[in-house]
């Protein structure tokens, strides 16, 4: 009986795309609905703790809608309805007693169009830790605005005009400062939504670096449309397809031999 | 391609052209009409008026300030010119050439300098209206007497006294200082202006500060329902209510239901904040909506509540976009006149109004009370009234474009 029991979770576990392996972020049936529209349709999802996990498919598969239930900022959309479960380390975030406020301080956001404050450089990092309230000495704050910089790869090209507005920098260095805002508030997941379709080339290589790096602290998911990319940054990917979670694994295996036949249309380029 | 093109170019040219004297059409009609409010306003600002010698030699320091006849002494001073008139009719009407005001004049100067009792001395009383007015030369001598305000007999007085070489043409301080008077030659806009200043600060403190609220709290807490479309339908309504009608609802509620005293500041402020309200709440609405929503979900992503996101991004960005529309909303109320007759704020006021529950008039209300009446000096002062009135409405708009420039945000 409990044998049987094991080898059904198993089967189980194995068409969920469920990983054994130990995971910060669980997600379970998660289906979103648009008003009417059903936007996501039971989606099965563990993300690993301290990887980069990065997400891809068609335009409008979902992947957004995705990354935006893991820190809530769909509940902002009125129409928008969240079902299903996902918990971080345990804890269901959807949970009535969640504190919204709270799960936000412990992950990072970063947009696909840089969006820093238009305030000064250091006023754009140091708001999060000044916001919830962890760091009330200045000295502190300074040294905490100089390494979120500094991790984020921009300290050496801002240390001079951090009183200058953050919107006055280029693209890719306000992508850097966004990143640096982010992590400026010690989260535990970072999520990126295509951060760097903005950005040329070189800004781009400076911003995935960076991921490399970023990953050794943080649990890092990254929806992007360059297959490269993901292929450079992640360790597991994750292919949507019209709402639904067709395959993860591995990156190299979902690049190499996937399982199913969309996601190898999808990744070769032979999809549409 | 190539006719194409400079059919494209000369349609553009032409547009141009068009704008371009439009905008010396608009240039031309404002400089005509200030022009001509400063062309008739020139007589208000300077008074002619006589040096009198005043004999108090007579007078001792023990007398009662109230039994000094000062009115007989500057009668006895005038008449000293003309030893001739002798008749009560004539003395009358000689009088009645300087203003009445003199006596008071000299009795407050009396009071605060006592030190001239028992002491000759000149002393610079004004004309009235009408001989101010004749000096001016606006009093046309060839017509017949019936149809000019003075006769040949005040006419040949009046020539008299310039002889002497004691009439003089002063800058009228009363126009600067004073509040309205049924003499021309005593009465100011200084009255009605800080009446108008007072009200305009009343509505600005109400609306202000209720207007934003509102509308932050429509713009980003309110839940979208019937009940909250509805009071949105209905705001921009009240925008577009002519003012009279804010006028007889604070007539209705805050004086006969409150029981509230008419001609106050306080309730011309409040009427007039109903009034600005809606243009307040509009602006504000607008300018919340026209921050990039990208900031505000930077904000909530950082974990800022909303209440957060609305104090520390929105609002900042969308200041200068409600400090424009509340200057508007107030450069509006501050030229409205209608409102303020209904709640009588159009009742003639000496006293220059020191607080907001001193009976005033403001100064849309003042000019037109001066347009209103029959006497030829109050046609100039009525011009610079206006004037005045104009002056301070492009200081408030100049500290609108001030206030934008300077919370600006670049994005
Ligand atoms: N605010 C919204 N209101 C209504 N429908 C939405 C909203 N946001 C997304 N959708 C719908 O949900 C579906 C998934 O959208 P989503 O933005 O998650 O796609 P995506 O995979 O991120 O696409 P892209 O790669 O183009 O960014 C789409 O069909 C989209 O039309
Ligand atoms: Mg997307």
């Amino acid at each position: 009986m409990k044998l049987n029991g094991d080898l059904i979770m198993d089967e189980q576990k194995k068409q969920n795309n469920i990983r054994n392996k130990k995971s910060l972020i669980e997600c379970r049936g998660v289906d979103v609905f648009y008003g009417d529209k059903q936007a996501l349709f039971g989606i099965n999802l563990d993300i690993g703790e301290k990887e980069v996990t990065s997400l891809i498919g068609p335009s409008g598969c979902g992947k957004s809608t995705f990354l935006r239930c893991i820190n809530r900022m769909n509940d902002v959309i009125e129409i928008c309805k969240v079902a299903g479960t996902i918990k971080i380390d345990n804890e269901d975030i959807y949970h009535p007693d969640v504190d919204v406020v709270e799960l936000r301080s412990r992950i990072g956001m970063v947009f696909q169009k840089p969006n820093p404050f238009p305030k000064s450089v250091y006023d754009n990092v140091a708001y999060g830790p000044k916001l919830h309230g962890r760091i009330l000495h200045k000295d502190d704050l300074d040294a905490k605005v100089e390494k979120s910089l500094e991790r984020a790869g921009l300290w050496s090209e801002v240390k001079d005009r951090l009183g200058e507005p953050g919107t006055s920098l280029s693209g890719g260095q306000q992508q850097r400062l966004c990143i640096a805002r982010a992590i400026a508030i010690d989260p535990s997941i970072i999520l990126m939504d295509e951060p760097c379709s903005a950005l040329d080339p070189i800004a781009t290589a400076k911003i995935e670096e960076l991921i490399d790096e970023l990953k050794d602290n943080f649990t890092i998911t990254i929806v992007t449309h360059s297959m490269q990319q993901a292929a450079r940054v992640s360790q597991r990917t994750a292919f949507f397809h019209l709402g639904k979670l067709i395959e993860v694994g591995d990156t190299e295996k979902i690049f190499r031999s996937p399982d199913h036949e969309q996601t190898e249309a999808y990744v070769t380029g032979r999809y549409g | 391609m190539s006719k194409n093109l400079s059919i494209r170019h000369r349609a553009e040219k032409r547009f141009i052209a068009y704008g371009f004297i439009s905008l010396i059409l608009a240039a031309t009609m404002l400089a005509t009409i200030i022009g001509s409010m400063i062309y008739r306003s020139i007589p208000a600002y300077t008074n002619y008026s006589i040096d009198l010698e005043i004999n108090m030699t007579e007078i001792s320091a023990e007398d009662e300030f109230e039994d000094i006849n000062f009115r007989g002494i500057i009668r006895s001073s005038l008449f000293s010119f003309f030893p001739e008139v002798e008749s009560r009719s004539d003395k009358r009407k000689l009088f009645k050439l300087i203003s009445s005001s003199a006596s008071y004049t000299l009795r407050d100067f009396i009071i605060e300098n006592p030190s001239y009792i028992n002491k000759k001395f000149y002393f610079n009383v004004l004309f009235t209206d009408d001989s101010d007015i004749f000096y001016k030369g606006y009093v046309d001598t060839s017509l017949s007497e019936s149809e000019r305000r003075l006769d040949d007999q005040e006419v040949a007085w009046l020539n008299e006294l310039k002889n002497t070489g004691r009439v003089k043409n002063k800058i009228s301080k009363n126009l600067f200082l004073n509040g309205d008077s049924r003499e021309p030659e005593v009465a100011g806009f200084w009255g009605a202006t800080i009446g108008s200043l007072i009200t305009i600060s009343v509505t600005l403190l109400l609306s202000f500060p209720i207007g934003v609220l509102t509308a932050i709290y429509l713009e980003n807490f309110a839940v979208k329902n019937r009940i909250t479309d509805f009071i949105e339908v209905n705001i921009n309504n009240l925008a577009a209510v002519p003012s009279i009608i804010f006028g007889l609802l604070g007539l209705a509620v805050f004086i006969n239901f409150f029981g509230m005293p008419r001609s106050i500041p306080l309730v011309g402020g409040l009427v007039l904040s109903l009034m600005t309200l809606p243009t307040i709440i509009i602006a504000t609405r607008s300018s919340l909506q026209s921050v990039p929503p990208s900031i505000r979900e930077a904000a909530l992503a950082m974990g800022a509540s909303e209440m957060q996101v609305v104090f520390q991004h929105l609002l900042p960005s969308a200041l200068p976009g409600i400090f424009t529309g509340t200057i508007i909303g107030l450069a509006r109320a501050f030229g409205e006149s209608a409102p303020l007759l209904l709640i009588g704020m159009v009742a003639f006021i000496v006293d220059i109004p020191s607080t907001f529950t001193d009976p005033a008039t403001a100064l849309p209300v003042q000019i037109y009370i001066w347009a209103d009446s029959p006497e030829r000096a109050f046609v100039a002062k009525t011009s610079a009234a206006t004037l005045i009135l104009i002056g301070l409405l492009i200081l408030i708009n100049l500290a609108a474009v001030l206030l934008r420039k300077r919370y600006e945000v670049k994005w």
